[in-house]
């Protein structure tokens, strides 16, 4: 074999190994998705939405942890957002060049990325210890600062997308920088702020480890923030490792449904952003 | 001669416009400073509530923590070394397999794929890395464990298991769960992370220096080979040590399929332990003190490796970019 026969070969067989090395990665998500499909669809039925999670070999449906879920993502959210939107537009529109800044950046870029059980931890240390139980404010608490860093990466990264000319046009019309930062520098980059905000969300509807040890669980109807409450991720947890096969029903259906609003949520985040370079 | 004092009136009046607008302003950029420092806050409150938490089991058990395999609730003795031995190995069993897929897909991306292909093939890539790591761990205990229990591991222990030297890996019976299924469910995790950053860098390379190798002659192969990787070595650092330090956090996932037991085997087949594992199957049946705080101590453990990793993996990706100029 001639050295050209065997580059081409070597190139040949690499980039075979490369197509299939896709085709492995892809071929992994549509097995969750399909084995999600087969083994959700059967419980996905109006008692799932109306029914509280039932004690084992009786009949129910998962609506306690779907309340729960929805008010702690909903609080850590309106928590959250804020705070991340405003630390962001520190990062972006008041810091340029300082070194604080830099150390802010580097540890939020750590923190995005910290594993999200010693979140759980840092919370039942300074919230469930102190108050002496556990509770929805404590679980709402906890996805709050998971939310913290999602957001002000997007916020920072969109703010600076806006041309600095918008900017300075602001100043020589006089207006003062605080204006110039919220009717104009928010405006241009709203729509990246907005996928910020829904990928921020989509990440908290899943997690589960942040959430054993502050809002732990509820098997009742509970709409007190203050006591334990429901929620969907350690429902599927607790469901899914137990012995009861209407249980383990019940985890596929909750597991299906959470994997639908994040996969809607991911998606819808990209339409949004992808609206904003239509319009520009 | 009554304009005077009403030019007078109207200065008076941008001049208390200003101040209060300054006031605005200085108001403003204080909000926005305060919420910016309170994540410095946040890392800082994290450190100290581990610290303190973990404060009577380090006392106790001094640094002997760190190599004790005992794990007896009963008598309260604890030590972290088999959770220690399991987060590291499922790691490392990721890192191994999930790598050399990372970068096959990544190569496809940026140099094989056609440019309408390109984004859906990214989109996908994405909504993986979206799927939290409690569906990962449902999939895993039903569907993989069972898969690789009838297939993959028999296989194994067949084959490797028989080999000298390192067939004591492959031992014992297919049990399903265990850390090599935590360590194959961990790579199809990284899997996305990886592959994205990789992406992400490879991108960075200028297309002058890729069309002159072309231009030489070289094939796809050994411009990735000898040009891309070479330029962006800092990059695919960081992104594998991103990886990893997902890896060596994750949770959910590997709660379902390692099996949860507190010994160190030597085959990769049987069930173990993770640090993280360990905290979400015992921290609220932990009864006593002396318990609670030694799973303190392990999650302050965990905390030191993922971040030391973590800023490896930052400190790499800022010097690609700062050689850029960007």
């Amino acid at each position: 074999m001639t050295l050209y026969q065997r580059r081409k070969l070597a190139n040949r067989i690499v980039l075979g190994l490369s197509l299939a090395a896709t085709a492995f990665g892809l071929a992994w998500l549509a097995a969750i998705l399909v084995t999600l499909l087969t083994h959700g669809v059967s419980a996905l039925t109006a008692d799932l939405f109306t029914q509280m999670t039932p004690p084992p070999g009786s009949r129910g449906g998962l609506l306690n942890a779907i309340y729960g879920s929805l008010v702690m993502t909903a609080l850590a959210t309106l928590i959250g957002t804020p705070v991340g939107i405003l630390a962001g537009t520190y990062l972006a529109e008041y810091s340029r060049g300082s070194r604080l800044a830099e150390v802010i950046r580097f540890i939020n870029d750590i923190l995005l990325s910290a594993p999200s059980i010693i979140v759980g931890l840092f919370v039942y240390e300074v919230a469930v210890i102190r108050v002496g139980h556990f509770s929805g404010w404590a679980g709402a608490f906890a996805l709050a600062i998971i939310v913290v860093p999602v957001v002000v990466r997007t916020t920072e990264d969109m703010l600076r997308l806006v041309p600095d000319s918008l900017r300075e046009a602001a100043a020589a019309l006089g207006a003062p920088k605080w204006r110039a930062v919220i009717q104009i520098s928010y405006r241009a980059a709203l729509q990246g702020i907005v996928t910020g905000i829904m990928l921020a969300v989509a990440r908290i509807s899943g997690e589960t480890a942040p959430l054993l040890f502050t809002a732990l669980n509820n098997q009742f109807w509970s709409a007190d923030l203050n006591a334990p409450m429901a929620n969907l991720p350690v429902v599927i947890f607790q469901f899914a490792l137990s012995p009861y096969s209407d249980w383990q029903s019940l985890a596929w259906g909750g597991a299906l449904l959470i994997t639908l609003v994040i996969l809607t949520l991911n998606i819808g985040a990209r339409l949004v952003a992808s609206w904003s370079t239509v319009k520009k | 001669m009554t304009s005077i004092p009403a030019t007078t009136a109207i200065e008076a009046r941008i001049g208390r416009w200003a101040r209060g607008q300054k006031r605005y302003d200085t108001a403003f950029r204080l909000g926005t400073t305060f919420f910016a420092l309170l994540v410095l806050v946040l890392l800082g409150g994290v450190i100290v509530a581990l610290v303190e938490g973990a404060a009577p089991a380090l006392a106790k058990f001094k640094l002997g923590f760190l190599v004790t395999e005992e794990w007896n609730p009963v008598t309260d003795e604890f030590g972290a070394l088999a959770p220690i031995y399991g987060t590291l190995v499922t790691s490392a069993i990721a890192m191994l397999i999930g790598v050399p897929i990372s970068f096959g897909i990544a190569l496809f991306i940026t140099e094989l794929c056609p440019p309408w292909l390109k984004r859906p093939i990214g989109t996908a890539i994405e909504l993986l890395a979206g799927i939290p790591s409690i569906i990962y761990g449902i999939w895993g205990l039903f569907v993989f464990a069972p898969l690789l229990q009838d297939t993959v591991q028999p296989l194994l222990i067949d084959s490797l298991g028989n080999l000298p030297g390192i067939g004591f890996l492959f031992g014992g019976p297919p049990l399903g769960i265990g850390i090599f299924t935590a360590g194959l469910i961990f790579a199809i995790m990284v899997l996305p992370f990886i592959t994205l950053v990789m992406r992400d860098v490879f991108e960075t390379v200028p297309a002058l220096l890729k069309e002159s190798a072309y231009g030489l002659g070289a094939t796809t192969w050994e411009v990735m080979w000898n040009i891309v990787l070479p330029y962006t070595r800092g990059g695919v650092m960081g992104g594998i040590m991103l990886g990893l330090g997902r890896a060596l956090g994750e949770t959910m996932a590997v709660t379902f399929v390692i099996g949860n037991a507190h010994d160190i085997h030597a085959s990769l087949l049987a069930p173990g332990t993770t640090i993280s594992a360990a905290l979400a199957n015992e921290f609220t049946e932990a009864t006593t003190d002396i318990y609670l705080s030694s799973l303190i101590a392990l999650g302050l453990i965990l905390f030191i490796i993922t971040f030391s990793v973590l800023v490896l993996a930052k400190l790499m990706l800022l010097r690609l970019q700062r050689s850029q100029g960007t």
